[in-house]
């Protein structure tokens, strides 16, 4: 027997060293278990980052009220190339958080998932299906269309 | 990365396992068919000395094509050092006990052969989200608790349980039990529990396997208190909490598919679930001659 | 030992059936008492809302890209075109509702996320109000935005 060296000391939320829950770790984790796994951190992300959006969408649009002037100095600060890349991530996760949302409303009611039945080796579950996948990648291929149109719009002014 | 893995092992069956034990063992093999792995066990002492800190502790152990992971851990108690502490029973993944996080995953010991694992490093801690006792041992109290909080038992007033003779058999056919036997087949080993993301942050949550069983006793036509069952869950830390990550039912070994219990549940709390609940008929014991029991009898198997 | 422990519980508990059950209900009516000056809403008609506004939404926002193409996009953001929206009547409203049906779905949103994190009473009430208070503050705002524009005039 030999004695690892790599000793570590146990954080954890609860300031508990028996506690041993992940945490946000647990979380931050998308790929370990699967497509459905990285669906639920995508749609977590994406969810957020559009809220953040959302809010400052409001607060600069307000700038209208002031005059033309505001307006002006709110689109000078926008209409960059910074500003394009931000709203092509924009675009990019509104796509991909529709999509994969209206797939989460049907998995959520049952759709798509299989029927219970008598489990057999290999005990391969049903509701991890291709079925139910599908909506998923169709959201990734959906979202890459959607950036790169956005892209094209963007840079091009729309002419 | 191992959103694949699992695709390639349904496309080729059993045939891939068989095949990457082989390949697996073929750089380390003698003569004997025999190699050896290095253990990396996770040690603390939670209970005894709060101020312990956890390590690994590392072992070389000998492995053959058939060699689990529980049989290498209690080789390295038997022989090596007998103060490592491990959970295990049936050793035939029927009691759930041997689960633990091994090379990153929630398994059970007992089901997983070295040979699957294609590495020569194996890495056991224990399972996440449960508290250290010591070592590979943690503390199911707070899972049980969750599993007893969703009424895992069939309630159903019209029974008559004190008369054996009168109005206590139920009738349910094949079908009726097809709806909520898969979900019994769980045997509480708790890996659905550490896999799921909710469960990391969320001590309130139920967890997969509680709500899974929630269920399970909601589907069974024996029961009829619907109305109690989804309150218990119907709460900001219940069902809801649940976002279809699919981790549970990825670890389950048992094929118990709690994701889908979840979902299905969901559907009846939405109002959009095709699957009308049937209430099985209640059998009068009372009649006992043997003309009663013959296959035409509705229900009787 | 442990598997073995549960199931003397379990057959306990069959026994008490109706006396977990009431107090199970009491402990969860006395909690509901607590969270009832928040919530008043059940959880499941919280996510009925989420669900409905998500779809809504999606719809909704779209009608607000389409808008953003039927000229070139960066005539599309000049002062005069953009005050001439929201002059139209409809276009407010549809405004007003991708405001409403974003802040309820984006807020009670955050709301799930915030509330996986931590829980106790004190930050469970916090989150509760906080997001109460930041949807109606962005929807007052939203608001003020698009009527104080439909009012203004052009250049």
């Amino acid at each position: 027997m030999t004695s690892a060296s790599s000793a570590k000391r146990i954080g954890g939320n609860n300031n508990n060293e028996r506690s041993n829950r992940e945490g946000l770790k647990g979380w931050l984790n998308p790929i370990k278990y699967g497509w459905e796994r990285v669906s639920y951190w995508f749609q977590r992300l994406t969810g957020i980052f559009l809220l953040v959006y959302f809010i400052g969408h409001v607060y600069e649009t307000s700038s209208l009220v002031n005059g033309p002037d505001a307006w002006a100095a709110m689109l000078e600060m926008t209409q960059t190339i910074g500003g394009h890349l931000f709203l092509i991530l924009v675009i990019g996760a509104s796509t991909f958080h529709s999509v994969n949302g209206i797939r989460l409303i049907f998995t959520h009611s049952g759709q798509g998932l299989g029927k219970p039945g008598r489990p057999d080796y290999p005990y391969d579950p049903a509701s991890i299906n291709n079925r139910q996948r599908s909506g998923l990648w169709i959201a990734f291929v959906l979202t890459a269309v959607a950036m790169l149109y956005g892209a094209n719009v963007l840079f091009s002014g729309g002419e | 990365m191992n959103i694949f893995k699992r695709n390639k092992r349904k496309k080729l069956g059993k045939e891939i396992s068989v095949k990457e034990s082989n390949t697996s063992l073929s750089t380390t093999t003698s003569s004997s068919n025999q190699s050896s792995v290095k253990l990396r066990v996770f040690r603390i002492n939670a209970i005894k000395d709060s101020n312990d800190v956890p390590h690994f502790d590392e072992f070389n152990v000998p492995v053959k094509r058939w060699t689990t992971v529980l049989d290498a851990l209690l080789h390295a108690k038997s022989y090596q050092d007998s103060s490592i502490g491990i959970r295990y029973s049936c050793r035939m993944a029927s009691c759930g006990s041997c689960g633990m996080k091994i090379n990153g995953m929630p398994r059970l010991a007992c089901y997983t052969k070295i040979s699957d694992l294609n590495t020569n490093t194996i890495t056991c801690e224990p399972l996440p989200n449960f508290p250290y006792i010591r070592d590979l041992v943690t503390d199911f109290s707070k899972f049980f608790e969750h599993h007893r909080s969703i009424m895992p038992f069939i309630q159903n007033k019209k029974a008559d349980i004190e008369n054996v003779n009168e109005n206590s058999e139920f009738v349910q056919t094949p079908e009726d039990i097809d709806k909520f036997l898969q979900f019994s087949y769980c045997i509480r080993c708790g890996l659905c529990y550490s896999a799921c993301p909710t469960v990391a942050t969320d001590l309130k949550f139920p967890g997969p396997q509680a709500l899974s069983q929630a269920y399970r006793y909601f589907a069974d036509s024996r029961d009829t208190d619907k109305s109690n069952r989804l309150k218990v869950i119907d709460t900001n830390h219940g069902i809801w909490r649940c976002h279809f990550a699919g981790s549970c039912s990825n670890v389950c070994p048992k094929g118990v598919d709690p994701a889908l219990g979840i979902q299905l549940l969901r559907s009846h709390l939405l109002g959009l679930s095709k699957n009308e609940k049937k209430v099985a008929k209640l059998q009068d014991r009372s009649i006992t001659t043997a003309t009663n029991y013959d296959s035409e009898q509705e229900g009787i198997v | 030992m442990v598997q073995m422990f549960f199931l003397v519980e379990e057959s306990e508990s069959q026994k008490m059936t109706a006396a977990n059950i009431e107090n199970n209900s009491k402990k969860k009516s006395n909690k509901n008492n607590r969270l009832s000056r928040i919530t008043i809403l059940r959880e499941s008609q919280i996510m009925k809302i989420h669900y409905i506004t998500g779809v809504g939404a999606l719809f909704v926002v779209a009608v607000h890209i389409m808008m953003r193409l039927i000229m070139p996009y960066n005539m599309s953001l000049e002062y005069e075109n953009v005050i001439l929206n929201y002059k139209n009547i409809f276009y407010s409203l549809l405004l007003e509702s991708i405001l409403v049906l974003i802040a309820i779905h984006g807020f009670n949103g955050l709301r799930i996320i915030l509330l996986e994190l931590r829980q106790n009473e004190i930050w469970e009430k916090g989150v509760n109000i906080l997001v109460i208070l930041g949807l109606i503050g962005v929807i007052a705002y939203g608001t003020r935005t698009i009527i104080i524009a439909n009012g203004l005039s052009m250049g």
